[in-house]
């Protein structure tokens, strides 16, 4: 064996024991990275894990001192109890009409829009499209008084329409559209053109194919916006009956003393009221993710 | 620019008449009446209106209460903005780090967005309640303190405060971790071999690659803070104790609704709008800079 040789194996072997520390070292660094993401986690899911815990618990239970951290066998009646003094039923269902009314509302009319931009001229275009923009600096708090005057004056005071036409108007899905469409290149429409469509079978057939990732994108989005939607619902509603899940929920915490708080009813509530849009996000997570970046570009 | 392809006369009208009714009906319409309604004063029989000018302006601006909803707002805007951000980059970076899972924990740490602001608040009243509450019980035994937010107005904003940030991380977290993946490896790379540590690396080098989405998500959770957590002091705390947590919005919303003195509500959304419109610029400025990237 020359003595290269020999050098060679030496300068290998130190070359394998570092590369084996290095490697050693950075699993070492990558499970201290789990470890704290785990962490992170666990102590970001814990206020849903204990109202979970809460809302399966007996009213004792509940309000045992150390509190009880662990599940108990009250679940079903809990959950009966807070869907029929709160008439959940009826709340879930006005919250699923308001969630996609407002979404295919708005999905429909900002697409109709864009695409009027877009693809056409016409005098009063810039107007509309300042009209849309100045919409953005217009959001439910900062007309609060007026508003409730406008629903009022047309009737629609507990009315779906009340829940939802007035929401439809959006900046963002119509922006989102006009960015999409001003991709899309003009020979598509020439083409169109050529094989004798018009516009609205263009948009039709050959547009809204191109646009489903977008749609669902902001469908995901909307839904849940319509859905958590708060202070809208609360004045334009007046009888319980038109009330949404998260206005409803409200109205189960006792204000000063008097009434013992049914903390295990409250949460059963609370978990039905969140489990539709959290079941959203984690089912349409793609779409989640694209549709949030995507709608604040 | 798009050549516009399409001729028809009235077709175009057509296509944005919803969008315009809509706009037209239920923003521009309430929000005149809004700047309108901010000029008058209830008479003291709540009959009838009467014309005082900026009487209502000058009013607010001199009343203590006012001012204090003002402080309050911004007392839990900067906390819901600056905690939220630094938590939610701390993730981010975390879960950018090259391990297996990503995916996973990125959907662990994004499903509380789902959650409204209003039932968030309910959640942690409960965590906070002084008597059956876990976090009152685990200080009292730790370090023997009385944390009853009913009786500190402090730790009632802690209270909605901490709701607020835990409802908005993961959405903060999609956007820092959009952005830290769109950093190329190759500029990392560069920063390894010229041997800065992993601390240095961040503050010099990936920290302000990030300083737009920073900036954007600084505006966007200032906006969620002012306009979108209205819910959550409604159904949590009602502005209490005291005035604790009477944020700008909820007072807008109970002078009117609740003690019907209408023009000094308007008055005060006239205010706020001022608000989203600097709000809003501010917005595209970031807009504009990225342009130009």
């Amino acid at each position: 064996m020359s003595p290269d040789g020999a050098i060679d194996v030496a300068v290998d072997r130190v070359a394998l024991g570092a590369a084996r520390t290095a490697r050693r070292a950075r699993s070492g660094k990558r499970l201290l990275v789990h470890a704290s993401l785990i962490a992170a986690i666990a102590l970001i899911a814990f206020p849903l894990y204990y109202a979970f815990v809460i809302s399966t618990q007996s009213l004792t239970e509940v309000t045992s001192v150390p509190p009880r951290l662990t599940p108990s066998w009250h679940l079903w009646e809990n959950y009966l109890t807070a869907w029929s003094r709160a008439k959940l039923g009826r709340l879930l269902f006005n919250s699923f009409v308001m969630a996609v009314g407002i979404a295919v509302g708005k999905i429909t009319i900002s697409i109709l829009s864009a695409f009027a931009i877009v693809y056409f001229d016409f005098r009063g275009k810039q107007v509309v499209f300042w009209m849309i923009f100045v919409t953005l600096m217009l959001p439910v708090p900062v007309r609060i008084m007026s508003t409730y005057e406008v629903i009022s004056t047309l009737g629609w005071i507990d009315s779906y329409q009340g829940l939802t036409v007035p929401l439809m108007a959006s900046a963002t899905a119509t922006f989102l559209f006009r960015q999409f469409y001003q991709t899309v290149p003009d020979s598509l429409a020439e083409a169109a053109q050529l094989d004798g469509a018009g516009p609205m079978r263009f948009l039709w057939s050959f547009l809204l194919p191109l646009s489903w990732a977008n749609v669902a994108a902001l469908f995901v989005i909307l839904f849940i916006y319509g859905w958590n939607e708060y202070l809208w619902p609360l004045m334009v509603t007046n009888s319980e009956e038109m009330r949404t899940v998260v206005v409803g929920i409200e109205k189960l915490v006792p204000r000063g003393g008097g009434e013992i708080p049914e903390w295990n009813v409250i949460m059963a509530a609370a978990m039905m009221a969140l489990l539709p849009p959290v079941a959203v996000i984690l089912l349409m997570q793609r779409w989640f993710v694209q549709g949030l970046i995507e709608s604040e570009k | 620019m798009k050549r516009s392809v399409f001729r028809n006369r009235g077709l175009p009208y057509l296509l944005v008449l919803p969008q315009v009714v809509v706009t037209l009906v239920f923003f521009f319409w309430p929000a005149f009446g809004s700047l309108r309604l901010a000029l008058y004063r209830s008479s003291p029989f709540g009959d009838r209106l009467m014309f005082t000018g900026l009487d209502n302006f000058t009013r607010l601006l001199g009343s203590g209460d006012y001012l204090e909803s003002v402080l309050n707002s911004f007392v839990f805007a900067s906390a819901v903005t600056f905690g939220g951000l630094a938590a939610s980059l701390g993730l981010a970076v975390l879960a950018n780090q090259k391990i297996r899972g990503l995916a996973l924990y990125r959907t662990a740490l994004l499903w509380p967005y789902g959650i409204a602001p209003a039932v968030a608040g309910i959640i942690w009243l409960f965590i906070f309640h002084p008597s059956y509450g876990i976090l009152p019980f685990v200080l009292s035994a730790v370090a023997s303190i009385q944390f009853n937010w009913l009786l500190k107005g402090w730790i009632a904003m802690l209270m909605i405060v901490t709701a607020a940030v835990w409802k908005q991380l993961g959405y903060n977290i999609a956007f820092f971790l959009a952005g830290l993946q769109a950093i190329p490896t190759s500029v990392l790379e560069a920063a390894q071999v010229d041997g800065a540590d992993p601390v240095r690396r961040f503050w010099r080098v990936v920290f302000p690659l990030l300083s737009p989405i920073t900036f954007f998500l600084f505006v966007l959770n200032m906006v969620f803070s002012f306009f979108e957590t209205f819910g959550l002091v409604h159904a949590v705390t009602q502005g209490g104790p005291g005035h604790a947590t009477e944020i700008l919005v909820y007072k807008a919303y109970n002078d009117g609704f609740v003690n019907q003195q209408l023009g000094t509500s308007a008055a005060q959304s006239v205010i706020l709008m001022v608000v989203v419109i600097g709000l809003t610029m501010l917005q595209f400025r970031y807009a504009e800079k990225k342009v130009t990237y």
